[in-house]
């Protein structure tokens, strides 16, 4: 069997998901942020596969910013959970709701 | 051929994500994460984005994961965390949104309108064509013509991230007044703990 581009977009689109009701449902920060990165991912995929269906390299151009962009907010999203613990002895959602330090 | 190494790498990924989400320590959701991550990358040779995986396994794999392995071990949060829920019905509330989440992008993924319009025409730019030579020529010519701006911004953007954490991460000079509530107490429990 052949594996077409709606097979990556499917598989994309489950991974999207994970990592949307993993945000949802985990507390800790940081595995939010991972699962932030499984949507990157996901998306990345959809990019790629796009890319690779219309035959157009743009997308593989787009995947390299979004790269850029996740390296970015890695370093200041784990800076500001470093920045948050050291206030509140915690790293779950719960200990920063008050949004105040 | 394909189909079997689709299948594999198929079934790790979502292990993977399902591992990261479920894993109640945040170590095992970091390796979790990996494998998902090279999965991905695996799909990327698969769809003639070689160079795409390269940078996949080096940037994401390689820097991003050990930064969040170096951040996990330095506040030593590597514990569980408890299953307590402090709003009620919020896990089943998140799984039946990302159910209807799910039915949604599937919808989408299904659909030709949804890939939007063919690189035909004037839409095949200089480089943009999948026929013209390698992997690597290909996205460069792009990436230093067509998006030359956006690359540039992008520069813009990591020293933006460069020291926005640093003046977050960075110590402030006075001696911290971190809830000096909590921590003053801890140090008084460990004291009276101690003293007999």
């Amino acid at each position: 069997m052949t594996i077409t581009d709606t097979y990556y977009l499917v598989l994309a689109a489950v991974i999207f998901t994970i990592g949307a009701v993993g945000v949802l449902i985990r507390r800790n920060v940081l595995v939010m942020f991972m699962c932030i990165e499984l949507m990157l991912n996901a998306v990345n995929l959809s990019f790629v596969a796009f890319a690779h269906q219309l035959n157009d390299v743009r997308g593989q151009a787009l995947v390299f910013f979004t790269l850029v962009v996740a390296a970015a907010e890695v370093a200041v999203g784990l800076a500001i959970i470093v920045a948050i613990f050291r206030r509140r002895r915690g790293a779950t959602a719960d200990d920063v709701r008050m949004l105040r330090g | 051929m394909t189909a079997v190494i689709f299948f594999v790498f198929a079934a790790l990924a979502l292990a993977g994500a399902l591992g990261v989400v479920l894993a109640r320590n945040p170590v095992h959701s970091a390796l979790f994460l990996v494998v998902t991550l090279v999965s991905v990358a695996v799909f990327f040779v698969q769809q003639q984005a070689h160079l795409l995986a390269a940078v996949q396994v080096i940037v994401y794999a390689g820097a991003i994961v050990v930064l969040f392995l170096f951040v996990i071990m330095l506040l030593g949060v590597d514990r569980q965390e408890s299953l307590h829920d402090p709003i009620a019905h919020q896990r089943t509330a998140a799984v039946a949104l990302g159910v209807i989440v799910l039915a949604e992008v599937l919808f989408l993924a299904g659909h030709r309108w949804a890939t939007g319009q063919h690189a035909t025409g004037r839409f095949v730019l200089r480089g943009g064509n999948l026929a013209l030579g390698t992997n690597v020529v290909r996205v460069a010519r792009v990436l230093f013509t067509d998006f030359l701006w956006p690359f540039e911004i992008t520069a813009g953007l990591l020293v933006i991230a460069v020291v926005g954490s640093v003046v977050l991460a960075r110590r402030s000079g006075q001696p911290v007044e971190i809830l000096d509530a909590d921590l003053a107490d801890q140090v008084v429990d460990d004291g009276a703990e101690a003293a007999p």
